[in-house]
């Protein structure tokens, strides 16, 4: 039942219509209603990603829009966060029609 | 995180600690009536309280964690499915995409009442059996109740509920029949739920007999660390102490969740900072006062002080504080011992002599809905 997929940055990605998002202080929580499991998005930034990934061509191009990362360190810990994320279900393949 | 964030972002844990808007969980005992006389009931519960929250309260809380965004509430009682509303209760929290885990003895989960909880989406159950076998689960839980939750489970796996999930609550007694639990609920395709017995409700006086020995504290930190598709709601982080040496934490948030990111809603509206804690001195407030829940979680006097950092009182000197954070409050507090020091389950013993000397001294729990005790009156 779990809707999780390989993570690649390369395609274009979206947050899971399964998933409430709930802002906290830190970022915000993240409860999946089919799984029921619950994830910390730990940053603004990165609840800002996941809202945006739909509306970029590739999670690549989403990272540079959204977050602006400086330097390759910034960019790879974003795509890592990203692959944590697909792997819980929050965000999942756009499907190519 | 990274070098492009101007401020540091306090660590998760500390906000956590910190409280936040709404919890992340809440249990919501629905009734303190049950047909069961477990020993070690949390709530002490077996008869109806007639203050109980009415059905259009109930919806109402409801409604109120709705708007909080409260993923899902943990429903338990008590026997919930007493209540004659039960379904109209889950079935409005479904609707306002609150889900629901809810515990139950199984009693009344009929083939009715399977195929129609197997037809709702969000609706998790569990199913408390603390016995392996009927000998083992019925001393605990009472004469037949072993028969009925297998019944229940049965009924469940046949409406093809899905993966249900199966309770137990670890003593000595059952301490060694983990991997046939385990296997049970492999063969039903549900998951196993094993959890902490605290010394609260009826639990305060049945704590002592029922409570795991070292060496089986021991045996179940290896045990959860070798199985970690069990679950155990978070309830054996005092337990990390041992794991200080080889570095290893059992899974989980590993904090004291009352009043930061856990509470209890009680029967008549009560709310507490945990389950575990029914006493006035851990009462925050009640839904039905003004502001109802969300006030009292925001801004009531006792959450306000819980969510101050702790201190670590008796622990400070010991090195495994830092994995263990001093264990559980509600277990120390019904302990009779020292809040500011080790949990009465402390890995390391550091708690022993303090346990031993407070026997006796415990404080009783503010609600007691046990039913009295019938004596046989000979003719």
């Amino acid at each position: 039942m779990a809707t999780t997929a390989e993570f690649d940055s390369t395609t274009r990605w979206e947050r899971s219509p399964k998933i409430g998002l709930r802002p906290e202080p830190f970022g915000a929580l993240a409860y999946h209603f089919d799984t029921r499991r619950l994830v910390f998005l730990k940053s603004n930034k990165l609840v800002d990603l996941v809202d945006g990934l739909a509306d970029h061509e590739s999670a690549d191009a989403a990272i540079e829009a959204i977050i602006e990362p400086t330097d390759e360190r910034s960019r790879s810990a974003h795509v890592k966060a990203l692959a944590s994320l697909a792997e819980a279900g929050v965000i999942e393949p756009v499907a190519i029609l | 995180m990274t070098a492009t964030q101007p401020a540091p972002v306090p660590a998760l844990v500390e906000q956590l600690t910190g409280g936040l808007d709404a919890p992340i969980c809440l249990t919501w005992e629905l009734t303190y009536a049950c047909n069961l006389a477990c020993v070690h009931c949390l709530s002490s519960s077996g008869r109806r309280d007639p203050k109980e929250l009415s059905t259009a309260e109930a919806l109402s809380v409801v409604d109120q964690l709705a708007d909080l965004q409260v993923f899902y509430v943990n429903i338990g009682g008590g026997e919930p499915m007493i209540r004659k509303d039960f379904f109209d209760i889950v079935d409005h929290a479904i609707d306002r995409h609150v889900g629901v885990k809810f515990s139950t003895n199984g009693y009344y989960i009929d083939k009715a009442a399977a195929e129609r909880m197997a037809r709702s989406d969000l609706l998790d159950i569990q199913i408390s059996l603390d016995g392996f076998d009927a000998e083992t689960n019925d001393a605990v839980r009472g004469p037949g109740s072993w028969e009925a939750a297998r019944r229940a489970m049965d009924n469940l796996a046949e409406a093809n509920f899905g993966e249900f999930k199966i309770s137990i609550v670890a003593t000595r007694h059952n301490f060694d029949q983990l991997d046939d639990y385990k296997k049970m609920a492999d063969d039903y395709g549900a998951q196993l739920r094993v959890t902490r017995l605290r010394p609260s409700g009826r639990g305060v006086d049945s704590y002592h007999d029922l409570r795991l020995t070292h060496d089986q504290q021991y045996g179940i930190f290896r045990w959860i660390m070798d199985h970690p598709d069990v679950l155990t709601g978070d309830s054996f982080f005092h337990l990390n102490a041992l794991g200080k040496d080889t570095g290893e934490t059992l899974p989980g948030l590993n904090l004291c969740g009352a009043g930061r990111i856990v509470c209890l809603i009680d029967p008549i509206g009560d709310v507490y900072a945990c389950p575990f804690v029914i006493h006035d001195e851990f009462k925050a407030g009640n839904v039905r006062d003004e502001g109802g829940f969300a006030q009292v979680w925001r801004h009531s006097d006792l959450f306000a002080e819980m969510r101050e950092p702790g201190s670590a009182g008796a622990c400070a000197s010991c090195n495994a504080y830092d994995a263990c954070g001093g264990g559980c409050v509600a277990a120390k507090f019904f302990t009779g011992i020292d809040l500011n020091g080790p949990d009465p389950d402390c890995a390391l013993g550091h708690a022993d002599d303090a346990v031993a000397a407070a026997m006796g001294t415990a404080p009783k729990p503010s609600q007691d809905h046990s039913r009295p005790v019938r004596l046989t009156v000979k003719p």
